[in-house]
């Protein structure tokens, strides 16, 4: 071999591995400057007061409660659909059946369709059609559920996480050993009675990692719920399911870009980013580890 | 000992050993098909409603149709010159970037001649060069959106495709076993940073530090909302890409490697040729998640629906378009019916490109594999 060919191979390889490090330079970079900017403001306090003097101090407690309840009412719908998908797909299902392959297809779209796009689904279906319908029927025509609230909000969410928790949760069911099944089945067990005695309990991990990843995705979205929902600024903690409430992405999103004293609130941005970036980051971490492990498990 | 059977309890007959019908059994797996469909019942509910939403536009564009003819031919009584004089200005506005005094004269004419201008969305219009909906004399042009959502996606691109595809190609093909599990990790973690956090990022740091670098005047433009795009594309682009390099069969490499080619040469000349599909289809996703992008786009582009070349200028894209405007309009109104018809080209785009990638492109992937194309 030729010097000038390993010279080229050489530079090759380097060139990939700076693309490499270049990325991890980058999240790195990304999670110091946010955690640098927004040290110095947080503080237990930070954390559990409500915001004063029109946002321009005090903390962000209102949008924590209000990010926190969203992604409650929204796992209490996506995790049991989607671990249930996740059922169809793997145990009642044939790989190669059309209708398996299309409800794949559909959870792989679901998975792609932008985040605003859920946003205006929401609008359009549950608030208007959904909501504006119970306000006709049942209450006469008042306005009560046809307006943005956080029932509204925690469904679209929902929708968006489905996919997260399917695939997490169908990643899991495979990696419970067929021997397993075919015990249970031969001691005389139903087909039901075998996925609610050793497949779901075997595969509890994944369905723990779709709720932590679905979760995740639900407390960084914003499009979805910037008209279904999200309240720039409330008094009061939402107390039912047609209230509106504060969110952590959205505080950022309207802090920066729609209030009037944008370098005076520079402090509560870096902080509020930080918060909820080490939130999904967190969470993410964790998700990544029980997979990892699971995926040993697997091999 | 023929019978001795007898007096055993478990006699299998034919019967015995047919499948007993258990209501519990029967629900559940009705039940379970049932969540199952929920899926797909989603995403044709999602293309209705978003659909339904923009369907007004069409109706009210036949109405304001028959209602200008009439007028015009009201006017036409009176007499022809006026008339003609009004259209031509009219129909200036499209081709000259206008001045706001030439504005305001020729929606003073417009008026006169068209007197339900605001309600007016005909297809003209939305292929106007000016987005302008809340304006005495609203427009509904689509162009600059779309003009502006294209730049965006090729400057996020630009970025994001070859970073992902090298980083993807170390990873797979040189990286030691300790260093990937690092680079994999990394990057899923990146994937979960929500857009909000990147678009922050890119206001308040990325934004001067480019404004410092290249001295532009304005902070927010297309090609900071474009690198921030791509943080959000890379990780998309890197997983596929990864997957489908891992993917290529083991002997590839290994005849390869035999027939004396170096590691280099057969991760560049043989690996990656054979993942091609994979990669296309990591691309399309790729563009597919930047086209959609909301809250970078909002945060970073500065906003300004403008049509130019130079990627240093504002930018207003179809998604922040939606974000931005739709919790201010009034419900039911023009300007609502075609947020939500961006929505829903929004939507028919992105399916269409998760389509070609999933079809066209993993058909091809496997055909390859199994050696029916060489």
């Amino acid at each position: 071999m030729s010097r000038s060919k390993s010279i080229t191979g050489g530079l090759f390889i380097g060139v990939t591995a700076f693309s490499a490090l270049l990325i991890i330079a980058v999240i790195i970079i990304l999670l110091v400057v946010i955690i640098i900017g927004g040290k110095e403001t947080f503080s237990w306090e930070f954390l559990t007061a409500f915001p004063e003097d029109g946002m321009m101090k005090g903390g962000i407690f209102p949008a924590i409660y209000g990010t926190a309840l969203l992604v409650l009412i929204m796992s209490i719908a996506a995790v049991p659909f989607g671990t249930i998908t996740a059922i169809y797909l793997t145990e009642y299902a044939h790989e190669k059946s059309i209708l398996a392959q299309t409800i794949r297809f559909a959870v792989r779209t679901l998975a792609t369709v932008p985040s605003i796009i859920f946003g205006l689904f929401g609008l359009g279906f549950f608030i208007k059609f959904v909501g504006g319908g119970v306000d006709d029927v049942f209450l006469g025509g008042q306005l009560k559920w046809g307006q943005p609230n956080i029932l509204w909000a925690s469904l679209t969410m929902a929708l968006l996480t489905l996919p997260v928790v399917i695939v997490s949760v169908e990643e899991a069911i495979r990696t419970v050993p067929r021997e397993l099944r075919e015990a249970s089945l031969a001691l005389g067990a139903t087909k039901w009675e075998t996925i609610k005695r050793i497949v779901i309990p075997g595969s509890r991990s994944g369905i723990m990692t779709g709720t932590i990843l679905a979760v995740s995705r639900g407390a960084g979205e914003v499009a979805p719920i910037l008209f279904t929902g999200a309240a720039y600024y409330l008094a009061t903690l939402p107390v039912s399911m047609s209230d509106q409430f504060m969110n952590l992405g959205y505080h950022i999103y309207i802090l920066a870009t729609q209030s009037a004293n944008v370098d005076q609130t520079l402090p509560i941005q870096f902080a509020t980013t930080m918060v909820l970036l080490l939130l999904t980051f967190t969470l993410n971490l964790a998700a990544v580890i029980i997979r990892s492990r699971l995926r040993r498990k697997a091999k | 000992m023929e019978n001795q059977p007898e007096h055993n309890k478990f006699v299998f007959t034919r019967e015995s050993l047919k499948k007993k019908f258990r209501w519990s059994e029967f629900l559940s797996e009705k039940i379970i098909t049932g969540v199952a469909f929920l899926s797909i019942t989603i995403i044709v509910l999602i293309f209705f409603f978003v659909f339904k939403e923009s369907l007004p536009i069409f109706y009210t564009q036949e109405k304001s149709v028959v209602k200008v003819e009439s007028v015009q031919k009201q006017e036409q009584y009176g007499g022809e010159t006026d008339t003609a004089q009004t259209n031509s200005s009219g129909q200036e506005q499209y081709g000259v970037t206008t001045t706001d005094t030439t504005m305001i004269e020729n929606q003073v004419q417009e008026e006169d001649t068209v007197p339900h201008g605001s309600e007016q969305a005909t297809f003209k219009s939305l292929t106007g060069k000016k987005w302008l909906p809340v304006s005495d004399n609203p427009r509904y042009g689509l162009i600059p959106l779309f003009v502006g959502t294209l730049k965006i996606t090729l400057i996020a691109m630009l970025f994001a495709a070859p970073i992902a595809i090298l980083a993807a190609l170390f990873s797979a093909s040189f990286a030691p076993y300790w260093l990937r599990e690092i680079i994999k990790p990394a990057i899923e973690l990146l994937a979960g940073f929500p857009s909000v956090v990147i678009g922050f990022f890119a206001l308040m740091v990325m934004a001067s530090f480019f404004q410092n670098i290249f001295g532009y005047d304005g902070r927010l433009n297309a090609f900071v909302g474009g690198v921030a795009m791509a943080l959000a594309a890379i990780p998309i682009i890197f997983t596929i890409t990864e997957d489908a390099l891992t993917a290529v069969p083991r002997t590839y490499t290994e005849a390869s490697l035999a027939l004396g080619a170096t590691r280099w040469q057969t991760a560049l000349f043989v690996t990656l040729p054979a993942a091609t599909p994979g990669i296309f289809a990591a691309i399309l996703l790729g563009v597919g998640r930047v086209f959609g992008e909301t809250m970078i786009a909002l945060m970073a582009t500065g906003n300004a629906a403008m049509i130019s070349a130079n990627p240093f200028e504002s930018v207003r894209t179809l998604a922040a378009t939606i974000g931005a405007e739709m919790a201010e309009v009034v419900f039911g109104d023009t300007h609502y019916n075609v947020l939500f018809l961006i929505g829903s080209l929004l939507f028919v785009f992105n399916f269409s490109l998760n389509a070609l990638a999933e079809f066209y492109v993993k058909g091809k992937l496997v055909k390859r594999f199994q050696g029916k194309q060489s």
